[in-house]
């Protein structure tokens, strides 16, 4: 069980939680010049790492607000939380694999 | 190989059991294979047998990081089936059920599978509606599916509560009848001593950690626990840790690792002689020969590869057996495991070639990789041995994310992701 600190409600038990997938991916644009090979990465592909990963997540069954969550796919431990539009020195590396 | 028979148990029980032989050899690696399978699960054991078998190339090794099917080919419900909507996946998967009838025999090995039939419960006139379109959709791909009244489900499953307060009313459902159950470890133990026999070498306790490419961009050997070991082509068959390896490589895959889990109960005795699915709470559940329940349901919602499950999923599943099945509330759970699965965004796999020249793909089967294993392993062994993907793998290349020709089998894999 994870127990998950919103930034707004404090912590809470994972049930209040649903985890939307992998963070600060940047949509490519404008749309008429994106490759199909490149919209095939930005829909389907996904650094899936065992360790490190940083992912969305959204209180739905509390504010309904999301947020970023740093944690450890392989331990689960959760390193850090920080707000949607902020982006830490190792979210933009992660960013710019994606 | 050394036969296995009833006559063969018949004589050791007369000799104290002193005549039984090691049913696969542990060789030393050798430097270089023609073929190196990366992951001894059944789909990489099955790819040996079947490379060694209907191609003739036998010098191929197995790596393990572990030992041969300790990860998800230990870690599933055994369920076996072929009841998907589309054509390419009925396809696939029916060739899977059929190599699993003659499987036994084929491998000298009991597998036990079990045609003990599968019903799937709709639970609402919606759900009853969605259950016709796909048997219609299942009869017309070839596959034995049939919908099934509300009496005869009652008549055949007399522990479901089918009464007029049940908290999942039952409206009907649909069975597949040659669906079913195997014995896990018989199905990796049984390709493994089949391939040892023809000559291919299962290196268990070997994990490799790094992938060695040429100036072209050729994967020409792998690293591993036990030295560099070369390698005319690679082939990898690891499950959930599929994007592990494609970053020693190089490239990226449309996968994500989730923790799937399932548990067992104590021994009962017979009370379940199917198995069944519930689309209200994607909830299965069926009874091994052993009288235990074994039982499975969503995965954990959130990336993972720990390998162990959390407790509000097993709330949730282990919560609708008990309300499904009132007469098991008071049965007690002995083991509870997860397996990392991978998910592709359409819930179906992905058989071929990768980016890497020289690396070959097995990956992406998500929740459904054990009733696959016999096909999983046709299908590559094909690829390895031809560089042409076999003729049911043509629609589940890699390419289709780019194509945007998917398979969606998010509805037949039946459980919540």
């Amino acid at each position: 069980m994870l127990l998950i600190h919103c930034p707004w409600c404090g912590p809470r038990d994972e049930i209040e939680f649903q985890c939307g997938g992998q963070s600060h991916i940047t949509r490519p644009g404008p749309p008429e010049e994106v490759s199909d090979e490149r919209w095939a990465q930005y829909l389907f592909e996904r650094i899936n790492p065992r360790g490190l990963h940083r992912e969305r997540w959204l209180h739905a069954y509390g504010c309904r607000r999301w947020f970023n969550v740093a944690r450890d796919t392989a331990t689960h431990a959760i390193l850090e939380i920080y707000p949607m539009n902020h982006a830490s020195a190792q979210a933009v590396e992660q960013e710019g694999q994606g | 190989m050394q036969g296995y028979s009833g006559w063969k148990v018949f004589k050791e029980g007369l000799r104290r059991q002193m005549g039984w032989r090691q049913a696969w050899r542990d060789p030393v690696p050798q430097e270089s294979y023609d073929v190196v399978i990366v992951g001894g699960g059944g789909h990489g054991l099955a790819t040996a047998y079947y490379l060694a078998k209907n191609y003739g190339i036998r010098n191929v090794a197995v790596l393990e990081k572990g030992w041969i099917g300790g990860g998800n080919t230990g870690r599933n419900t055994t369920v076996v089936r072929s009841n998907y909507y589309y054509p390419a996946s009925a396809a696939l998967y029916d060739h899977s059920v059929k190599l699993y009838e003659g499987l036994a025999t084929e491998l000298n090995y009991n597998v036990m599978f079990s045609q003990r039939g599968m019903i799937t419960l709709a639970h609402s006139r919606h759900d009853l509606e969605a259950a016709t379109r796909w048997v219609g959709a299942m009869q017309l791909n070839g596959v034995d599916s049939e919908m099934i009244s509300r009496e005869e489900i009652a008549r055949r499953v007399p522990a479901l509560d089918m009464s007029p307060a049940a908290r999942y009313p039952v409206w009907g459902g649909f069975m597949q009848k040659r669906a079913g159950t195997a014995r896990h470890d018989a199905v990796a133990w049984g390709y493994a001593r089949a391939a040892d026999s023809l000559g291919v070498d299962i290196i268990q306790n070997c994990e490799v950690t790094g992938m060695v490419r040429d100036a072209s961009g050729q994967v020409v050997a792998v690293d591993t626990s036990r030295g560099r070991i070369r390698a005319g082509k690679v082939a990898m068959t690891v499950a959930g840790h599929s994007t592990v390896l494609a970053d020693m490589a190089g490239f990226r895959l449309p996968i994500t690792s989730y923790a799937l889990q399932a548990f067992v109960s104590e021994p009962l005795k017979p009370v379940i002689d199917t198995v069944i699915l519930s689309l209200a709470t994607g909830v299965y559940i069926s009874q091994s020969d052993k009288g235990g329940l074994v039982v499975g349901g969503s995965l954990d919602l959130y990336p993972s590869y720990a390998q162990r499950g959390n407790l509000p999923t097993m709330r949730n599943v282990l919560g609708a057996v008990a309300e499904q099945y009132p007469s098991l509330g008071r049965v007690r759970f002995l083991r509870q495991w997860a397996g990392i699965v991978d998910i592709c965004p359409d819930s179906s796999p992905i058989i071929g070639q990768s980016p890497v020249p020289g690396l070959y793909l097995n990956c992406g089967w998500g929740t459904g990789g054990f009733k696959a294993i016999p096909v999983g392993g046709t299908l590559l062994a094909h690829h390895l041995a031809t560089d042409e993907p076999h003729e049911l793998a043509r629609s589940f290349s890699l390419e289709r994310f780019t194509t945007g020709a998917l398979i969606d089998e998010a509805a037949a894999s039946g459980i919540a992701h």
